[in-house]
């Protein structure tokens, strides 16, 4: 019974305060790692034309989140598997049960088999490093303190994987999201504005600025508009001991927003 | 009501629409006839086929709106769709009625000037429904008095344009087998063709002719050849049986030829060819039918053996150039493979063939215009990535300014992985699998449709662009950079305007000979149709649809 124990549950023993999210509650069947490496060759093959790598392909759906129109519990994902939704463009996919189980497995786990590797440790002490030693909390905000400089990290245990938050950690130049990166504008009156892009488009770019102010421009008015591709995020490899980053790493996983 | 009331009636109508004047006098609507269809450049007023006319050059005459007064135009109306996801509709006009498909399988006739709707037809899908990619349509054609249109179960229904009501629906194929209709059908003379869609379900495709009046078959064309058939060899084994080859976008026609021409989909399953060894016929190519019998004239292939989901899903656009001084009848084709190609239409022979994004999966072509492949190693990137260097959006050609004109996708690679798979009815047939190529791990990426107002991946994964090519040459004669990739087509005018949007929402006016931007509006929601023209009442109608919104712009009326 013990090689059947579920993965996800592993997890939380682990991170020891994990609170019941709505996915937890909605999961009610247990997978293990094999489950989720199973659903992730075949998602590639038959569910990735439509809903992408990343599970958004879909509009209103995030299948990595946890994110559905219809479907909540496991049972419910089983049946629109396997039946479809018509007139949706879902079809009906013919899958052995153990197929089945693991492409919910898949899902379940975030699209992430690779976390399994990432170590936890206490969340508690690593509440306390974030604001403390490692100084997280002097640019990233969490649940409405701090500053916004960086990136809010209230549902940073919902939106990445452990393995993404270890690698962000460890090399944040390398794991530095397009959109999260540095930028320096001039505008075309001489005013300089550095922040963090919001949205961009075709002809304009929203960002917030190290004020905290948000900044809606067109880009023909700007002189400048240099996207850096350095993070400002320092690397926690050497500032960070082993265990200090699994600390950390444990107590982002328990940051899954409201 | 009986006739002769009905007489009386049509006869008041008629004097009261000449005593309060043409403004609101009814729509008028003759029969859509062959000849009319094949004189279609004469009518700009109409938008008669999905193409704008037999050549799909989408490409008007109207002169209204020209560079000078473009800035003037507003928009007149709105149509709010009642479903959500890609609207990939190109609406037709005849005579003032607009007529519009919707997601799944509705169609709407409204008032062109106004976007009031006269009637709403909704098909009832089956739901054995299978289809790729999207509960997409992609609009009607007409005959007459009856419009057509495949549905997402893979039949083709004929409708009364007048009130909506279904006239015949037959079964072009079982949608068990996962087959489907999503393309907008052809008319040509009294035959009404459509193609099907399902490769990544393991069909076999086809073209099929079917009698306006009746929806009886007149012809078929297998997308995939039988044993023994001409074009067997390019398979092994039994590899046919589920060879893929749908048949996703509009056909073309040439009337003096007789020949209507159709880009063929992908082989199954789509990305391991090592299960299919091969050049598999006739998958990723153009194929050239004799009109009234459905015989293949000839066929060119842009992707032998095909590893990468580059299928032939674009629109044939058919020119008369100069090419070395003398006249040809061409065919314009930008595929999703990368490259642009110049074909003479009457022969297939390849003329020339140049890229028109960066591409590595071949080093060039031959001769005959055959690609010379060169597989990247597992774990490289390939360009163009999965979605090509373009796709199904409808391209423009402008006999104005001679250039083609295609929405592109650039600085966009997958990784590919190939993978065994055995057919198995009810499953996806793909053998394998691709990754966007993104700058960091798990970063998002760009796939089909937009999927939120805020753009988080960046032009670091790909973005789009409107490229125009000089035919003469194969080269890129001017380049319209956008952040975001497009999925929209482009209308050219004889004003030297070139419409077109994109998944941002913004809906571009540019100038067709140099690639300025004279005007935008900013829509809102992705534009994933192709805009089109039309003129009621004297006035002329720039139409396309973003997001949820069919949108018609005409110029203000000057103060």
């Amino acid at each position: 019974m013990i090689r059947t124990l579920s993965w996800l549950a592993v997890l939380g023993a682990c991170v020891g305060t994990v609170r019941l999210d709505a996915q937890a509650l909605t999961q009610d069947h247990s997978y293990t790692r094999a489950d989720v490496e199973a659903g992730q060759r075949l998602y590639g093959p038959q569910c990735q034309v439509c809903h992408g790598a990343t599970g958004d392909g879909v509009p209103g759906i995030d299948l990595r989140l946890g994110r559905f129109r219809r479907s909540s519990s496991d049972d419910d994902l089983a049946r629109i598997i396997t039946s479809g939704i018509a007139g949706a463009g879902m079809p009906g996919f013919k899958l052995q049960p153990a197929e089945l189980t693991g492409i919910i497995a898949f899902i379940r786990a975030g699209f992430d088999a690779a976390s399994a590797s990432v170590r936890l440790g206490n969340a508690e002490r690593g509440k306390a490093l974030f604001e403390g030693k490692a100084v997280c909390a002097q640019c990233h905000r969490v649940k409405g303190q701090g500053p916004r400089v960086a990136p809010d990290l209230s549902e940073i245990g919902a939106i990445r994987t452990l393995a993404s938050l270890q690698r962000t950690l460890l090399n944040p130049t390398e794991s530095l999201l397009p959109i999260n990166r540095p930028v320096r504008i001039v505008t075309k009156d001489g005013r300089t504005i550095r922040g963090r892009r919001l949205n961009e488009d075709t002809y304009t770019v929203q960002l917030i600025d190290s004020q905290e102010r948000l900044h809606s421009l067109v880009k023909a008015d700007l002189k400048e508009f240099v996207v850096e591709t350095t993070a400002t995020m320092p690397s926690y490899q050497g500032r960070l001991t082993a265990d200090e980053l699994a600390d950390v790493i444990a107590y982002l996983t328990t940051l899954k927003g409201l | 009501m009986s006739c002769s009331t009905l007489r009386f009636s049509r006869v008041l109508q008629l004097v009261a629409a000449l005593l309060l004047g043409a403004s609101i006098a009814p729509r008028l609507a003759a029969q859509v006839t062959p000849d009319r269809l094949l004189r279609a450049a004469q009518e700009p007023q109409n938008w008669l086929t999905y193409s704008g006319g037999y050549a799909s050059q989408r490409y008007t005459t109207l002169q209204q709106v020209t560079p000078l007064n473009v800035r003037d135009l507003e928009q007149k109306w709105v149509l709010q769709g009642q479903v959500l996801g890609a609207w990939q509709s190109t609406p037709l006009v005849v005579d003032g009625i607009m007529y519009v498909t919707q997601r799944p399988n509705d169609v709407l006739a409204l008032d062109a000037k106004t976007g009031r709707v006269f009637w709403q037809y909704r098909y009832a899908n089956s739901p054995d429904q299978r289809v790729c990619c999207g509960a997409n349509n992609r609009g009607v054609a007409i005959h007459g008095e009856t419009l057509f249109m495949g549905t997402l179960d893979a039949h083709l229904v004929a409708i009364d344009a007048k009130n909506g009501q279904p006239i015949w629906n037959i079964a072009v194929a079982d949608s068990k087998l996962a087959y489907s209709v999503t393309l907008s059908p052809l008319v040509i003379k009294d035959k009404v063709v459509v193609g099907v869609g399902g490769a990544e379900y393991g069909i076999r495709g086809f073209v099929a002719a079917f009698d306006v009046k009746t929806g009886k078959e007149a012809w078929r064309f297998e997308t995939i050849p039988r044993p023994g058939q001409k074009g067997s060899d390019t398979w092994a084994g039994n590899a046919w049986e589920h060879g893929g080859g749908s048949i996703w976008v509009t056909g073309s026609y040439d009337p003096d030829l007789n020949l209507t021409y159709w880009g063929v989909g992908n082989p199954g399953p789509d990305w391991n060819p090592d299960q299919r060894p091969g050049d598999n016929l006739y998958t990723d190519s153009v194929v050239a039918l004799d009109a009234d019998t459905g015989a293949l004239k000839w066929h060119f292939q842009f992707t032998p053996n095909d590893a990468y989901d580059y299928d032939a899903v674009q629109v044939a656009v058919l020119a008369d150039l100069a090419i070395n001084g003398a006249p040809a009848k061409v065919m314009l084709w930008a595929n999703r493979n990368g490259f642009f190609y110049v074909l003479d239409r009457a022969t297939g022979k390849f003329l020339r063939g140049n890229p028109f994004v960066k591409v590595n999966w071949a080093s060039g072509l031959d001769p005959n215009g055959r690609p010379i492949q060169t597989p990247q190693p597992p774990g490289s990137a390939t360009w163009p990535g999965n979605q090509g260097g373009t796709n199904w959006y409808s391209p423009s050609f402008s006999p104005r300014t001679g250039l083609f004109y295609v929405s592109a996708w650039e600085g966009y690679a997958s990784y590919y992985r190939r993978e065994h798979q055995e057919f198995e009815l009810g499953r996806n047939f793909a053998g394998g699998g691709h990754r966007v190529v993104t700058p960091v791990p798990d970063a998002p990426a760009v796939g089909i449709g937009r999927r939120s107002p805020i753009n988080n991946w960046t032009d670091a994964v790909g973005h789009g662009a409107v490229i125009a090519l000089d035919p003469r040459t194969g080269q890129q004669k001017w380049k319209f950079d956008q952040f975001d990739v497009t999925d929209s087509g482009i209308l050219t005018t004889a004003t030297d305007l070139l419409f077109t949007g994109g998944r941002e929402g913004h809906f571009h006016a540019l100038d067709a000979r140099t690639g300025a931007l004279l005007w935008k509006a900013s829509l809102g929601g992705q534009i994933v149709n192709a805009p089109i023209s039309y003129q009621v009442d004297g006035q002329q109608y720039i139409a396309t649809i973003a997001g949820n919104s069919l949108v018609s712009f005409a110029l203000r009326a000057p103060r």
